[in-house]
């Protein structure tokens, strides 16, 4: 285990340097002349942050923009990677696969989670419940690809099956089926696993704004006759608008950037790749990095009017205040 | 935080309206419905907990069974064959076997990288978060919300410009930021950590009373002895959640690794190491759930031991953003 110390010693290390650094920025922001502190504190406080966003996320989005025009020797090519991921077959399932990522991974993880937490909204054993639910969000997806993986497990319809979901089918009478090998359904077995992930973090939002609605509105629905439908339709859903706005946008965020899951579970093969992963491979496996960065700027692209909607709320917010 | 009393008076409430009806002759077919949909809302409750729950579970229970057993037989048999052995996580951790995936190893890395991956982004982003609340200068708002939306560029964008630069980053010959080593990956991971991180405490620190920062200006602090005396204790509880799901995202990132850790067995994480189990062996399922186990055991703890925290960051950076 000499290992161990060289590791521990490694990590002390780049706290110590990390330290003095913080430190060295203190002590020059309080020694500053008078005159001059308050913009010194301003620089000084900023400047790490500031430096490092510019370094690694500014400076290389600016450098992929352009990347994303030339070919794998660096010279511009025009539209060429942009003709590619709309023409070529490949390109187009991967497209198409993002496509249905997007859709059906916020809805249905929303959908799901609404209803769970409006079925156990002040049940007892709520907090179990919810534990319950909301664990996968603290799994990786590596590890949630592992699981899900066991549960598609295939064997041929002679042998004993040893993923559940094989055995359900044998169970109903009939064949065993290869769940991560044939498509086109392959890529909704997938997608099961994020909405996995997913729900229990919906669930939690959800449930905290269902429990913020005021209980004289649901008192008086209540007193009104209305059935537990119409109160959730017609209070529950209104109450709790912004919510789901958020909810929605969050996951759907999540989903474009998605990598893990399809990584480990299939590597992307058997029609399988989505954006994110297919980034990957053409920048560091297929030695393509234009192509790469060209999927990363359509990546961009599509997650671009979320952030300005997003953006554009909190500058009415701030201005409110 | 304010939720839970008012939930709790609220459930109260509920519990005497409830008495009260009760104790009141009603018509029968109200009651009948209500019993019902509550029942129908129970059971629906349960199904999908159990969904969510049963392929983490089966998982479990395969990590403890002999390999023969796992290979042959469904893990839903185990208590007809019941046998117990520890036998697969000793092989995964380390074992003499040159065929042993030796995750222990990378179980080390993973924390080699998680605690100056989790430290780093929080101090720097706690300290342009002050400025972001409490500074005064020209054009604060727009940059603030630039750092914001800055959470839209996808990490794949970032990763191949930000490799090339710690590769360039040299003096002399002396490269500053060598490869195979921790060095890039905290770095990777503070720059991406921080505009999220600085929104999010930006929100809790501009809530803090300004009385308290004056009072503490009167009396002759200046920003730095504000900024650690008042300014941080006051945020714990914001730091705190911000950290736990830092923490969470670092051990469990899988992209990031594979870029800047070069795969050794001296960097890479066990995240890295267990996707790349699932690629080449992905049939030795004795080793896939005990390893899958391993790299799950740190943040499972920390979201059971830590589950109130984890909860309140979600709904700060839910419910506000």
């Amino acid at each position: 285990m000499e290992d161990l110390g060289e590791k521990f010693f490694q990590v002390v290390i780049a706290l110590a340097i990390f330290a003095a650094i913080i430190g060295l920025i203190m002590l020059l922001v309080d020694r500053a002349p008078k005159s001059f502190r308050d913009k010194a504190t301003i620089i000084g406080f900023l400047a790490p942050a500031a430096v490092l966003l510019a370094i690694g996320l500014v400076g290389p989005a600016v450098l992929t923009a352009f990347l994303a025009f030339t070919d794998r020797n660096g010279d511009p090519n025009g539209l060429d990677n942009f003709v590619w991921m709309f023409t070529q077959p490949e390109a187009l399932v991967t497209l198409r696969n993002t496509v249905l990522w997007v859709i059906l991974v916020p809805l249905l993880s929303t959908a799901v989670g609404l209803a769970y937490a409006v079925f156990i909204d002040r049940a007892r054993g709520e907090k179990g419940l919810k534990a319950l639910v909301f664990m996968p969000m603290a799994i990786s997806m590596v590890g949630a690809g592992v699981i899900w993986r066991f549960m598609y497990a295939y064997r041929g319809a002679e042998q004993e099956q040893i993923g559940l979901l094989n055995q359900i089918l044998v169970w109903t009478g009939s064949e065993p089926k290869q769940f991560l090998l044939d498509a086109p359904e392959n890529t909704f077995f997938l997608i099961a696993v994020m909405i996995w992930i997913q729900t229990g973090f919906a669930m939690v939002i959800l449930s905290a704004a269902i429990k913020g609605i005021p209980n004289e509105i649901v008192e008086a629905a209540r007193l009104d006759g209305a059935s537990a439908w119409q109160q959730f339709r017609n209070i529950t859903i209104p109450s709790i608008r912004g919510a789901l706005i958020v909810v929605i946008t969050t996951i759907t965020i999540g989903t474009l950037k998605v990598f893990d899951i399809v990584r480990t579970m299939t590597a992307g093969n058997f029609e399988t790749s989505v954006i994110a992963n297919e980034m990957y491979t053409q920048a560091f496996r297929a030695n393509e990095p234009g192509r790469g960065a060209a999927l990363a700027l359509v990546l961009f692209l599509m997650v671009l009017p979320i952030v300005v909607y997003n953006a554009r709320q909190l500058k009415m917010q701030r201005e409110i205040r | 935080m304010s939720a839970i009393p008012a939930d709790a008076s609220a459930a109260t409430a509920v519990a005497t309206e409830d008495a009260i009806e009760t104790g009141r002759p009603e018509p029968m077919a109200r009651r009948v419905r209500q019993r019902l949909t509550s029942r129908g809302a129970t059971a629906a409750a349960i199904i999908i907990a159990t969904i969510w729950t049963i392929p983490t579970f089966g998982l479990f229970i395969s990590s403890f069974r002999p390999e023969d057993s796992i290979q042959n037989s469904g893990w839903w048999n185990f208590l007809g064959d019941f046998q117990f052995t520890l036998e697969n996580y000793g092989d995964v951790l380390a074992s003499g076997r040159s065929s042993s995936p030796n995750l222990g190893q990378y179980f080390l890395n993973s924390l080699a990288i998680v605690i100056p991956g989790t430290i780093f982004p929080l101090v720097l982003a706690s300290m342009a978060a002050y400025i972001f609340a409490w500074g005064r200068f020209r054009g604060k708002d727009t940059l603030f919300i630039f750092v914001f939306a800055l959470q839209i560029v996808p990490l794949q964008m970032a990763l191949i410009p930000l490799l090339s630069l710690f590769i360039n980053l040299k003096i002399g010959e002396f490269q500053l930021l060598p490869a195979g080593t921790y060095a890039q990956l905290w770095i990777a991971h503070t720059i991406f950590a921080l505009p999220l991180a600085i929104f999010l405490l930006h929100n809790f620190i501009s809530e803090i009373p300004g009385e308290v920062i004056e009072a503490a200006r009167v009396d002759g602090a200046g920003h730095a002895t504000i900024f650690w005396r008042i300014i941080l204790p006051l945020s714990v509880p914001a730091i705190a959640s911000f950290g736990i799901f830092q923490f969470l995202w670092v051990w469990n990132d899988l992209l990031v690794a594979l870029v800047f850790s070069g795969g050794t067995a001296d960097v890479a994480p066990i995240t890295q190491r267990l996707a790349e189990l699932t690629g080449t062996r992905g049939n030795e399922w004795h080793r896939l759930t005990a390893g899958a186990f391993v790299s799950m055991i740190i943040p499972l703890a920390v979201f059971f031991g830590l589950q109130r925290y984890f909860v309140r960051g979600l709904l700060a950076g839910g419910l506000k953003g």
